[in-house]
């Protein structure tokens, strides 16, 4: 049973999307079927999570084609923990997408394309084998497309093009590399590579590959200088999407560079990590900065995203056990935030009827709840004690003190302080600020009571985003769980070998 | 379009593309052929018939719409990596089964070929669909 949990991410997605195709024509049924088809991937998924809690890394080769040669799906503490988040964000995406996504874009398919999305995602953290995680790159960027361009307006088009060319280029690139490293080794399984890779005669090639990789990667995370794609267009679709956008697809690019950068080139590549910490460092900034800067809510909260993939980044790059695991445990703790935030946001816009933070105001007064979630969110955000940001912040500062680095260390003090004024900005622009005069004149003084929301759409928007506020004080509160995992998975990407043995010692189903 | 020829040569041309798209999709295990070509070959015969009586008839003909024949041949797809957990093996495992038929030629029904014609029906759908809908907007 436990082989088969393997291949519930991508399996259970992949059925529930045909099934929605089936029943193409009644979005009432495909609405049925996305919730509950999440229901059963979270579901199967935790249970996963149990056995690898417990029992340690499991694979399966697909097909019962032996390790090397067929498809592997392995499940170590870092895959699991990720494919768990993604089911649970996708629980939480079908039911806000139940008030928030409209007749037009569910009759045009939003629930195959987010199943699709869902199983390329599952597949990206579950594989085992190079090349098949760039076929699951390759799903996300056409399921992704087609959400992003749902709908059909002209912002939409024009963020949906920047968005997939610039994704097409980086899955080419990675499709380059992944060549260039098969034609140097022979071999596309990430557990054999990693046993080829360290002993290959020809170091400066393997260098050059592994640069080849970290471009890709690092656009698919939107990482400074390549992060411009993800501004430009996550802004434009419905909440619902640009909340699933934001919580995974830069997530799975970051696991595939932590995933091929410690299993595969190992810390042995020194100049690719002092990359990272660079990389790390300006993506920090420059996204805050961008934050700052910006006016539309949802393009405030895209640089933020990118700034807090620049935290990732630094955790990674500083190489060490502990970075690494402040490194995961901020990941978990973006991923919960910023589909939060992005869900929040967009009830804020549309219960407003406008983007801008010039348009918004007086959202506090008429609708508490709701300012007090995003409040609640953007803290955590922001790193204040004792919400889930302050803990990452604080492992990461204290593993760059411990190897010296501390222009590292300052650079991430600094856009933590930056983060709380920017979050702090929108919160008092959108939230707490008087209703501005145009707004009123132009819509009447009723406009705030629901705008163009039902009470039924704002209990369903707003319940998935009290479960993530929830998720984000208890894991604040009672971190010790979660610096576990943590440091757990953390070990188990240094000390690789019991993953490569899992995966080569011929444990089939 | 309005043509005596076309017309004519239609009625049969479909029908044999659609019966030839079947042999390639069965024949394509071992050589040339397969689920993907086939479907390109299905959804040729389709579109010809559309261009001969016109989309709204393509479609009366299908009787349901492409893409719920494009999310049949996912879930036949899916389905037949799933039919190996029956035998306890893992995920997309191929099973082979040979039935005695009394006649000399050897005939293999195997998972497959359950995938196979997933992937011709997802094709044939997927094609379908975006054909007739190029169809229609020139209208």
């Amino acid at each position: 049973m436990i082989a088969w949990l393997l291949f519930w991410p991508v399996l259970i997605p992949i059925l529930t999307a045909a099934l929605c195709l089936i029943f193409w024509t009644r979005p009432d049924v495909q609405r049925t079927l996305s919730l509950l088809g999440t229901a059963v991937l979270a579901a199967g998924i935790l249970a996963l999570f149990r056995e690898v809690w417990t029992g340690g890394i499991v694979s399966v080769q697909a097909g019962d084609w032996p390790a090397p040669f067929g498809i592997t799906f392995v499940a170590d503490t870092l895959s699991v923990t990720m494919a768990a988040l993604t089911a649970l964000i996708g629980l939480g995406v079908a039911v806000y997408a139940l008030g928030d996504i409209g007749h037009v874009r569910e009759s045009n398919g939003f629930h195959p394309l987010f199943q699709a999305l869902l199983a390329g995602v599952g597949g990206a953290f579950m594989t085992g084998d190079i090349f098949n995680m760039y076929v699951w790159f390759e799903v996300m960027v056409i399921a992704s497309f087609g959400l992003i361009t749902l709908g059909g307006e002209r912002e939409q088009i024009d963020g949906g093009v920047k968005y997939v060319l610039l994704n097409l280029i980086a899955t080419t690139l990675l499709l380059m590399a992944i060549g260039l490293l098969y034609g140097a080794t022979g071999t596309l399984n990430l557990a054999d590579l990693a046993q080829v890779v360290p002993g290959h005669p020809d170091q400066g090639l393997l260098t050059a590959i592994a640069a080849l990789f970290l471009l890709a990667f690092a656009m698919k995370a939107a990482v400074f200088p390549l992060y411009f794609w993800l501004p430009a267009s996550y802004h434009t679709p419905a909440a619902a999407i640009s909340a699933v956008f934001a919580a995974l697809l830069t997530k799975v690019g970051v696991y595939a560079l932590i995933r091929v950068f410690s299993l595969v080139f190992t810390p042995t590549h020194e100049f690719t990590y002092a990359v990272l910490l660079v990389a790390g460092i300006a993506t920090m900034l420059v996204g805050v900065l961008g934050a700052i800067a910006q006016d539309d809510v949802r393009r405030v909260l895209s640089f933020n995203l990118v700034s807090g993939i620049g935290f990732i980044l630094i955790g990674v790059g500083l190489g060490t056990a502990l970075g690494l695991a402040g490194a995961l445990y901020y990941t978990v703790h973006h991923i919960i935030v910023m589909s939060a935030l992005f869900m929040v946001a967009g009830v804020a816009q549309r219960l407003a009827g406008a983007p801008g933070l010039n348009d918004l105001g007086g959202l506090y007064l008429k609708h508490p709840w709701i300012a007090l979630l995003f409040f609640f969110v953007a803290m955590s955000l922001a790193g204040v004690p004792p919400l889930s940001g302050f803990w990452p912040k604080v492992i990461l500062v204290k593993a760059a003190l411990a190897t010296d680095a501390y222009i590292v260390a300052a650079a991430a003090l600094v856009t933590g302080l930056l983060t709380l004024y920017s979050m702090a900005k929108v919160w008092a622009l959108a939230f707490w600020k008087a209703q501005p005069d145009h707004v009123v004149a132009a819509a009447g003084p009723g406009i705030l009571e629901t705008g163009e929301m039902s009470r039924g759409e704002q209990r369903l928007t707003l319940l998935p985003v009290a479960v993530l506020a929830l998720a984000t004080l208890l894991i604040g509160l009672y971190a010790q769980p979660l610096l576990t995992l943590s440091e757990r998975a953390a070990d188990e990407l240094i000390n690789h070998q019991p993953y490569i043995s899992t995966v080569l010692g011929g444990e089939g189903a | 379009m309005n043509s005596v020829i076309l017309h004519t040569a239609t009625r049969i041309l479909t029908s044999l593309i659609l019966m030839f798209s079947i042999y390639i999709l069965y024949r394509g295990h071992n050589e040339p052929g397969g689920g993907f070509i086939g479907g390109l070959i299905a959804a040729s015969g389709i579109i010809l018939y559309s261009v001969a009586f016109g989309s709204s008839w393509a479609r009366h003909g299908l009787r349901v719409s492409g893409l719920s024949v494009a999310g049949a041949g996912l879930f036949f797809a899916a389905l037949s990596g799933v039919l190996s957990g029956i035998q306890g093996q893992p995920f997309l495992t191929g099973l082979w089964y040979f039935p005695k038929l009394g006649i000399e030629a050897k005939v293999a029904l195997s998972t497959p070929l359950l995938f196979d014609i997933g992937v011709y029906l997802v094709v044939v759908g997927a094609l379908t669909t975006i054909a007739l809908e190029l169809e229609e907007a020139r209208d």
